[in-house]
């Protein structure tokens, strides 16, 4: 934009005003770099995060070899011969997960496909902002809910259920992330260019035909981003586990027993009181950085999904 | 009837069948809202009573109370206002009107987009590492803002920027004609306009961080505090005390989380009970937030 006649046009008439003005500008450039360095502020997070994490682990593994961490079968850090294998509560981290994936991915895509094609313009502005009420209700509500209504509701019907267990933890995580999954899937179904969707009602297709065979493979690349966005949800939530799914590390992939996830063991540990520098303090940021590897390996994996289904229009 | 015409009245009945399932599937999620409602309400109604706001937790569960707790909650949430309102909107009016198009925005954004995908927990962690050890800020109020704050950062720089984004360029364009600099335009004209969509965005993030228990069970929240901050407001000179930013805290969701994890019955009714007023809040917020929404919606016509 600024061309030389531009500038030279500036200086120009900078002289010719009072000075006030260059000390304006001097403000303009201040305050343009105070919202410059909040914007970066964000990245210092990230930074923060990763070094935190990186920093502290490495003084675990200064004390427990990294084998041992990922091939022993029990975690018993709290205890007085204590053992590091995380496998239980990455298998209770997994069971949990999947319980919720199961719930949320075929209630959230059934949603989505129902609010963008068959709901009323009214009756969708309706839904929608009642069915995000449930992403907005605190967890720790929910985990109340999980184990005193869902577990004796769930107890009705299997008798066995223990008083903790990671079903109905997971059933509860499930439908808390039912609006995150339903809301990014409706938005990439909407996404997808109306000509395609009247191409296939012009073959005589039904509006369940064109969803099922035609829209949601068209608008696969962003549902999978929300599927992937679920996953993260479901990995990370704290309270309802620590709350339904009991502490204790159980290395099973049953989910009628109760299991210790990465997150509830955290919040045990950080509910005692543990010195500063302690290996069970460490113990905690090594539990950390598995959960955000295992993120991150959803993440890239749902990266290769969604290239591999990108379509383009 | 023909095969095609039954063929037909196949595929019309599948495509009722989908409404019907659809419509069951949104009430999946309403029916788990309202019963959790009123299994809150069951339970926790009774003792909702004045005293109740007004005691502090006890051995003893009818004599327990949440003053501690709401009193941190607000503190904590004001810390948390503080910080990320003014922050994030600033980056987000950075990243929206005045960031260059170069690898380091587009790194700013890309990150951005992945911070809202961290566990909670996890900012947990590094708050704990970082301010309460490193920056040596103890396990107080001061970190739990801060760490809440870092938390919805990034639910408040994307509310903004996509508010102001919905700010047509012909405003900005007559402002400029008008004379006005960069920053008057957007203080006097880009701002105000988007004010609304920013406000929802602020609402809706600041109730997330009410109910948020994971991050600050991390950082060292206490679970029973039978004592307030200091007040920052004094009866002498210099009126204002900012002590009670270093006080230890608790608040509300960790009462809960920790009169829930007591075998005894009693307990669990005041966490119902806790649980109503939080839900309560919640519910409010994101209700004004809806408000907001829709009423900004239908006001500005460009």
């Amino acid at each position: 934009m600024k061309t030389e006649a531009g500038h030279i046009g500036e200086r120009t008439i900078r002289r010719a005003l009072p000075v006030g003005l260059t000390g304006q500008k001097m403000r303009e450039h201040i305050i343009e770099f105070v919202m410059f360095l909040c914007a970066l502020s964000s990245v210092a997070v990230t930074l923060g995060i990763v070094g935190i994490l990186v920093t502290e682990s490495w003084n675990f593994f200064a004390h427990v070899s990294l084998v041992d961490f990922l091939t022993d079968t029990q975690w018993t850090v709290l205890f007085e011969n204590p053992r590091y294998g995380i496998m239980p509560l990455v298998t209770g981290t997994l069971v949990t997960s999947a319980v919720a994936l199961l719930v949320a991915l075929p209630l959230g895509t059934i949603i989505a496909i129902y609010l963008s094609e068959y709901a009323s313009p009214k009756v969708r502005e309706i839904l929608k902002p009642i069915l995000e009420l449930l992403s907005a209700v605190p967890t720790v509500v929910f985990g109340y809910f999980a184990l005193l209504f869902v577990t004796p509701l769930l107890q009705s019907v299997l008798p066995d259920l223990p008083g903790f267990n990671m079903l109905s933890a997971g059933i509860v995580i499930g439908v808390m992330i039912i609006p995150y999954v339903s809301s990014l899937s409706e938005d990439a179904i909407k996404a997808v260019p109306v000509n395609i969707r009247e191409g296939s009602y012009a073959m005589g297709a039904t509006r369940f035909q064109t969803a099922v065979r035609v829209l949601v493979p068209s608008a696969f690349s962003g549902i999978a981003s929300a599927y992937v966005l679920g996953f993260s949800r479901a990995v990370g939530e704290t309270m309802i586990v620590a709350v339904a799914a009991g502490m204790q590390p159980n290395l099973t992939l049953n989910p009628m027993e109760g299991a210790a996830t990465i997150t509830a063991y955290i919040v045990q540990v950080s509910l005692g009181d543990l010195p500063h520098g302690s290996i069970a303090y460490q113990s905690i940021f090594a539990a950390g950085l598995t959960l955000m590897g295992m993120t991150l390996l959803f993440n890239i994996g749902g990266y290769f999904l969604r290239k591999r289904f990108r379509e383009i229009y | 009837m023909t095969d095609f015409e039954k063929k037909i009245a196949r595929n019309k009945q599948g495509d009722g069948l989908f409404a019907v399932v659809g419509l069951l599937s949104t009430f999946v999620g309403m029916l788990t809202l309202a019963a959790l409602i009123f299994n809150l309400a069951a339970d926790g109604a009774a003792r909702l009573t004045p005293h109740f706001f007004t005691s502090f937790p006890s051995r003893f569960p009818a004599q327990a109370g949440i003053l501690s707790a709401w009193v941190g909650t607000t503190l904590i949430m004001l810390v948390t206002a503080l910080t990320a309102v003014p922050m994030g909107v600033a980056a987000g009016v950075y990243l929206e009107e005045y960031a260059p198009k170069n690898w380091l925005t587009g790194l700013i954004e890309i990150n951005i987009a992945n911070l809202a995908g961290v566990p909670s927990i996890v900012y947990g962690l590094m708050a704990l590492g970082l301010f309460v050890y490193q920056l040596k800020l103890g396990q107080s109020i001061l970190s739990a803002g801060l760490t809440l704050a870092l938390l919805i950062l990034p639910i408040v720089i994307v509310a903004t920027r996509e508010s102001i984004r919905a700010v047509p360029a012909s405003i900005r364009e007559a402002a400029y004609a008008l004379g006005a600099s960069k920053w008057q335009t957007t203080r006097d004209h880009v701002l105000p306009y988007s004010m609304g969509g920013i406000l929802t965005g602020v609402i809706i993030a600041l109730s997330r961080a009410i109910g948020e228990t994971a991050p600050l069970v991390t950082i060292g929240a206490l679970t029973f505090i039978a004592f307030l901050p200091d007040a920052p407001v004094k009866g002498q000179f210099p009126f204002i005390s900012f002590d009670w930013l270093l006080s230890p805290f608790t608040v509300m969701p960790i009462q809960m989380f920790n009169w829930l994890s007591r075998p005894q019955q009693e307990f669990h009714y005041n966490a119902a009970a806790t649980g109503l007023v939080l839900m309560a809040m919640t519910l409010i917020m994101n209700g004004i937030a809806i408000y907001f929404r829709y009423r900004f919606r239908k006001r500005i016509k460009w």
